[in-house]
C-alpha cells in the first residue's frame, strides 16, 4: 500500500522512466470549491498497446507472466476509486502514457499529500537527464518548475552535482 | 532563492564538471519499484542525496531503478565502486544509508552487516 499521494507519484513516474520517457509532466491541483485533488502524470515513453494499456490496470494480471509494469497502477487506481474520485489512462504505442486521477478531498479514506518536495528533488537528481515539468496548485499557492529551464541556466553542470542538490533543497523548501 | 542563483553555481562547478564526466567513482542506485516506494525507499534515496549535497560529493552519482529487487528486503540499495565488485544493502533506511556514506562511500570500507 502507498501511505500517500507523494508516493503514488514516484511509483507512476518511475514507470514513466523505466518506459525511457524522456519528459514527463507532473501536475496537481486542489479545487476546494469542487472539493476535489486531481494528479495527472504525462509522459513521452514507449507506451502501450491497448490490451496492455487494459491489463495493467487489473491488480490479477500476473507479474509472473512478464509484467513489467508494478502493482502502483491498479494501486492508484483503487485509491482514486475507493475515495470516490475517478481514474483514467490513456496510452500510445510509440508515443507514450497519461494518467489522471482525481479524488474528493471530503473522503475519510484520502491519502495525506505526503512529502511532495522530497519527491520532486529526488526524481530531479536521480534522473537528471529526464526533463520534469512540475505543476501544483494546493491551498492558493501555485508552484511551477521545469526542468529545462534549469538546465538552460546551467549549461554543462549536471543537476546531480552536489551545488545544485543544494540549490534545488532550498528552492523547493521556499517555494512549495 | 530564485534561477539566476543557477549562474553562480555554474561558474563555481565548471571544473568539477570535466572529471565528473570523465567516470564518477562511485554509483549508488536505490530500488524503486512499488515494493521499494512501499517500504521506504524514497526517504533512503533522499539521505543518500542529501548526503552527497552536504558533503559535496562530485564524484558520487545517486540514482535509481524501477526494477524490482527481492521485495523481501526492501529497501534495497547497490554501491559500485569503480574496480571493485558491486555491494548490495537490504532493509535499508536514513540511519544506515548515513552510515554507508560514511563508511563505504567516503571512506572506502563496506558495511557488512548491512550487505546481502
Amino acid at each position: 500500500m502507498m501511505e500517500d499521494i507523494a508516493s503514488h507519484i514516484m511509483d507512476i513516474v518511475m514507470n514513466s522512466i523505466t518506459a525511457r520517457a524522456r519528459h514527463i509532466s507532473v501536475t496537481i491541483e486542489k479545487d476546494p470549491d469542487a472539493h476535489r485533488l486531481t494528479l495527472a502524470i504525462a509522459d513521452d515513453g514507449v507506451g502501450m498497446d491497448r490490451e496492455t494499456a487494459q491489463k495493467v490496470q487489473d491488480p490479477f494480471f500476473s507479474t509472473k507472466t512478464g509484467r513489467k509494469v508494478g502493482l502502483g497502477i491498479p494501486l492508484l487506481k483503487g485509491t482514486a476509486e475507493t475515495t470516490g474520485g475517478s481514474f483514467a489512462l490513456q496510452s500510445e504505442r510509440g508515443l507514450g502514457t497519461s494518467i489522471g486521477a482525481a479524488f474528493d478531498t471530503d473522503h475519510p479514506d484520502l491519502p495525506p499529500l505526503g512529502n511532495l518536495k522530497d519527491t520532486f528533488l529526488v526524481l530531479i537528481v536521480s534522473h537528471p537527464d529526464v526533463d520534469f515539468t512540475f505543476r501544483c496548485r494546493l491551498d492558493g499557492k501555485d508552484f511551477s518548475l521545469a526542468t529545462k529551464d534549469l538546465k538552460n541556466e546551467l549549461g554543462d553542470v549536471p543537476l546531480n552535482h552536489p551545488e545544485v542538490i543544494g540549490f534545488l533543497t532550498k528552492y523547493l523548501d521556499e517555494q512549495l | 532563492m530564485n534561477l539566476e542563483e543557477l549562474k553562480k553555481i555554474r561558474e563555481k562547478a565548471q571544473k568539477d564538471v570535466e572529471l565528473r564526466q570523465k567516470q564518477s567513482r562511485v554509483r549508488i542506485i536505490v530500488g524503486m519499484g512499488t515494493s521499494g516506494i512501499a517500504a521506504g525507499a524514497r526517504d533512503v534515496l533522499k539521505t543518500f542525496v542529501e548526503e552527497v549535497g552536504k558533503r559535496n560529493l562530485a564524484d558520487v552519482v545517486v540514482t535509481q531503478t524501477g526494477e524490482k529487487g527481492l521485495a523481501s528486503q526492501e529497501p534495497m540499495v547497490e554501491v559500485f565502486e569503480e574496480d571493485k565488485p558491486a555491494v548490495v544493502y537490504g532493509n535499508m533506511n536514513p540511519e544506515k544509508a548515513k552510515r554507508v556514506v560514511v563508511e563505504h562511500v567516503v571512506n572506502g570500507h563496506p558495511v557488512s552487516e548491512f550487505a546481502i
